[in-house]
């Protein structure tokens, strides 16, 4: 399903500030991200039943696998009733979408992170998120979306109608998705062309929104992961497309709708690694891989990978299940480690990244976020 | 929290029994329900993806071409 995206701004115009909600950039790429299909098949914002159902059953009512609740948070000056009509704008006022109002209802904060993340503790950045925002929302259907600026992003940013004609025109009956949100390293690399080696088309789908301190910026990601296809990959075996996309770190339910928003992309399968969606210790390390069991109907199938990593006496990439070698012969580089070489005016071995990749990560002045 | 909503479905008697036998020892399903259901939305889901509409009209494929062209997608 795909609302239409408005150019006339006249459909916005008329809303008094009692009829307006202010919403932040996340929302509004959520916003962006439900009018182009991304989250099909929802039309708008949940209402409480669905929620409710969300949270229990992992699905909604209408039994579609679904493991995160989409809600429109609003503060209690927000007077609105159902089937009022209401004006989403940016905090500069610039107007985003208008909705058509449904019920207001209060969520349990704690009952969604121990349901939603499986965990009450403050310091996951998704729970911190939910219990720093409102616990009154409010349901609606959106009637009219301003296009979405992207940016300098724009021209790598591609709506599901686009990325299926374009897989179509390609000719790609399979296409594998991969999901990220860091620079490539050659595990990642090898673990994409594991799976490319079984499809059509591989979908390289970087996820850019809010960062922490010590991720890579979304400029190069986008610039490495370019390096990397440009010079690794057979021509035309890849898509590369951004996803603007707030990550919950919620783990196996995240992986859930990770797939979910690849298969509304045309995606038909989607690799799942260790401790996908993950942050910190709060999941294990295969558990985003497991959960797939529940949903037998998920219209899209995942490829299920171990960690990749260098081993020194098989000489190459290699996994657990195919490397009998103890972890003394790993090359392992951590974060924090790779964050300090670059610092440090060094580079990687290329054992763990191409050249290539490294060269636009030493080269751009501020590769880190701080 | 809300109820889940259930209806009831009748099966032979001896399917039932074959399922259970079927389902019993390490599966992880917990009852004959549980796989029934496991087993029928998959067979939904074959059926869904398998009668897709036609999501474009021939204006809409002309547009989305020519934007894939000029960013080099095609």
């Amino acid at each position: 399903m795909q609302i239409g995206q408005s150019a006339d701004l006249s459909v916005f115009a008329g809303f008094t500030p009692e009829q307006t909600i202010t919403i932040g950039k996340e929302m509004r790429n959520l916003v962006a991200n439900i009018a182009n299909g991304v989250f099909s098949p929802l039309e708008g914002f949940m209402g409480e039943s669905d929620y409710l159902s969300v949270i229990d059953q992992m699905r909604l009512e209408s039994d579609v696998p679904w493991t995160i609740p989409v809600l429109l948070p609003i503060s209690d000056q927000v007077r609105l009733t159902t089937r009022d009509e209401a004006l989403l704008a940016d905090q500069q006022g610039t107007p985003v979408a208008v909705i058509e109002c449904g019920e207001t209802f209060e969520i349990s904060k704690k009952e969604y992170a121990m349901k939603v993340f499986g965990t009450e503790d403050g310091a996951h950045p998704g729970v911190s998120k939910v219990y720093e925002g409102s616990s009154r929302v409010m349901s609606g259907k959106l009637k009219a979306v301003a296009r979405n600026d992207y940016g300098k992003f724009a021209d790598r940013t591609l709506s599901p109608e686009e990325t299926r004609l374009l897989f179509r025109e390609r000719g790609w009956n399979t296409i594998v998705a991969f999901q990220t949100r860091n620079a490539p390293h050659i595990n990642h690399e090898y673990l994409q062309k594991s799976a490319l080696a079984l499809v059509d088309g591989l979908f390289v789908n970087p996820v850019l929104g809010k960062k922490k301190s010590g991720d890579f910026t979304d400029e190069v990601i986008l610039a490495t992961y370019q390096a990397l296809i440009d010079n690794y990959y057979p021509k035309g075996s890849v898509v590369l497309s951004v996803l603007h996309y707030e990550m919950q770190y919620a783990g196996p339910k995240e992986a859930i709708m990770h797939a979910i928003m690849r298969k509304n992309f045309g995606c038909t399968h989607i690799t799942i690694g260790r401790d996908h969606a993950g942050v910190g210790t709060y999941y294990g390390p295969y558990a985003a891989q497991e959960i797939f069991k529940e949903f037998p109907d998920l219209g899209i199938t995942p490829f299920f990978f171990r960690e990749f990593y260098y081993c020194k006496k098989c000489g190459g990439i290699a996994t657990e299940r195919t490397c009998p070698h103890g972890e003394d012969e790993r090359l392992n580089f951590s974060g924090t480690k790779l964050r300090k070489m670059f610092a440090d005016g060094q580079m990687p071995p290329k054992e763990f990244m191409r050249p290539e990749v490294a060269q636009v990560i030493a080269q751009s002045k501020a590769p880190f976020v701080e | 929290m809300l109820p889940t909503k259930y209806t009831t479905v009748s099966i032979p008697q001896t399917l039932h029994a074959r399922l259970e036998a079927l389902i019993s020892g390490k599966t992880g399903f917990k009852s004959v329900s549980d796989y029934v259901t496991f087993v029928l939305r998959e067979v939904v889901a074959m059926h869904e993806t398998s009668h897709v509409p036609e999501a474009f009209t021939s204006s809409d494929i002309e547009e989305i071409k020519n934007r894939l062209k000029a960013l080099g997608y095609l």
